[in-house]
């Protein structure tokens, strides 16, 4: 959360900076299958948000020690480069903000893809920011997800990912840069839309228990229009394969 | 996995089914929390936790640096946590994992986000300010670091002692003024093994858990919170959790407060 000292107005006029309702996402386009070498791929503008996903695998894993006889492992790369912000976001590879959150959609990934399905094998994530403009792990997640499902990969559901939080007295979806740095607080999650399992959570700020509820079911209401993109995304790559036959 | 950790895991799970714990303790109970601060003499700050046969050190140490260039008038603070290769088989030597990496940065989350430290008591002059370091040390690893983490960095900045700033620079010898310390927060993490819930798992438990949550809160607040591991929680149970951690927060604070009389 950022300082208070030169907090920018975040609420003009009973809507947001970008003349959004709080609970209004900013407009989005995905569309699967944009890269050639990758078993997978995703492209995804979400708002100011340019982000690039890539699925290679299920392939041999390296280093060795690393497989697992039962199971497929899953490496995962998000990364925000170096011109995706107005500051620089230097060249030194993943910085400590990037390997937690690396980490984090590891783990919503291990929970959809039937691992078991991929014995010794490793599946490789790669999530690349071009331009960050808030709310970029969701995005990433989001774009991610169809890469996987464009890559063939088996999975039990097609998780999307939104941020939610809070802004003053209002509970807010889909955060934009300023509103990520200067809101009251921020609430990243993925979700599982068949059973609305929650697959990613982290929050910082301040909450009460209502909020959170609160906060929680708009990123679950959220699922059906984000699902139905991503879906929609995937059906066009393989509607226009069986046009080209 | 070894061998041994597999015949550990499958028997944590067959006694939770018959919703016992290897140590007999209920699903929502801490083990035995003990708090020593002061430990370590040439830190502005230190202490030790022992949370079972978890043990964490904590040391703080504080720089004179530059503020951030938005907040002029504030300090800064740091958290790092190394996880030893003493403290465990499991660890090994190498830069930090995204384990530890994950660990810091969630322990650092709480305690900014509740405002503990009273960064602006940080300010020292024009273009010159107190940077807290917040060092965590993990000696013996038996399960729930990120709780273990927060007490430790808690019990040790509210026992810190700021030095003297003098002639443009730190005097260690002359550590009298206490750091300011405005909110205490707590951290709560709950681990999901089938469909149970329990409260600080140890490492066989951590071992054969689905899912982890952490909810760091002040008196009356959510201040972080970070979900992990492959498993899934509803949205009832991220609910009911929460009121699990503001009831143990009464035992969790009193601790720390008797620790740093």
């Amino acid at each position: 959360m950022g300082s208070s000292a030169n907090k920018p107005e975040l609420i003009i006029n009973g809507k947001r900076t970008d003349g959004r309702d709080f609970n209004e996402m900013r407009p989005f386009s995905i569309k699967a299958n944009v890269l050639k070498n990758a078993d997978g791929s995703c492209y995804i503008e979400w708002g100011n948000n340019k982000i690039l996903a890539a699925v290679y695998g299920p392939k041999e894993v390296m280093p060795r020690h690393m497989m697992e006889a039962d199971r497929a492992i899953i490496k995962c790369r998000y990364a925000m480069a170096p011109f995706s912000s107005l500051s620089d976001h230097g060249r030194t590879g993943p910085n400590r903000r990037a390997i937690e959150i690396s980490k984090v959609i590891k783990e919503v990934f291990e929970n959809v893809v039937m691992l078991r399905e991929y014995p010794a094998s490793e599946i490789d994530v790669f999530i690349e920011v071009l331009q960050g403009d808030g709310g970029t792990r969701a995005a990433g997640i989001t774009a991610a997800a169809v890469a996987l499902a464009n890559a063939g990969i088996q999975m039990k559901d097609l998780p999307y990912a939104i941020s939610v939080g809070r802004v003053g007295d209002h509970i807010a979806i889909d955060f934009n840069m300023i509103e990520d740095n200067y809101s009251d607080s921020d609430m990243p999650m993925a979700i599982a839309p068949r059973n609305n399992e929650i697959l990613l959570l982290q929050m910082d700020g301040g909450l009460d228990k209502a909020q959170v509820s609160k906060a929680i079911q708009m990123a679950i209401d959220a699922g059906s229009v984000i699902t139905k993109a991503q879906r929609d995304a995937l059906s066009e790559v393989y509607s226009n394969n069986v046009k080209g036959v | 996995m070894e061998a041994i950790d597999v015949v550990k895991t499958n028997y944590v799970k067959e006694l939770l089914n018959k919703k016992a714990r290897e140590d007999m303790r209920q699903f929502m109970q801490y083990r035995n929390v003990s708090i020593t601060t002061g430990t370590m003499q040439n830190a502005e700050g230190s202490a030790q936790v022992d949370l079972g046969n978890t043990r964490v050190i904590c040391g703080i140490k504080m720089i004179v640096g530059e503020p951030m260039p938005d907040t002029p008038n504030q300090g800064n603070m740091m958290v790092a946590a190394e996880l030893l290769p003493l403290a465990s088989a499991d660890y090994e030597t190498g830069p930090p994992s995204p384990e530890a990496i994950e660990l810091a940065r969630v322990v650092d989350r709480g305690i900014r986000a509740a405002q503990s430290i009273n960064l602006e008591s940080l300010f020292i002059e024009e273009g010159k300010v107190w940077s807290v370091f917040i060092d965590l040390y993990v000696l013996n690893y038996d399960g729930n670091l990120f709780d273990a983490c927060t007490l430790a960095a808690m019990a040790a900045l509210m026992t810190t002692k700021v030095p003297k700033f003098e002639d443009g620079e730190a005097k260690r010898e002359d550590r009298t003024k206490p750091l300011k310390i405005d909110t205490v927060v707590t951290s709560t993490t709950f681990g999901k093994v089938g469909s149970n819930l329990l409260l600080d798992l140890d490492r066989n438990e951590e071992n054969a858990s689905d899912a982890r949550i952490t909810i760091a809160i002040d008196d009356a607040n959510i201040r972080a919170m970070q979900k992990g591991l492959r498993g899934s929680f509803t949205k009832e149970e991220v609910e009911t959790l929460i009121d699990m951690a503001f009831q143990k927060r009464t035992e969790l604070k009193r601790a720390l407060e008797q620790a740093s009389k």
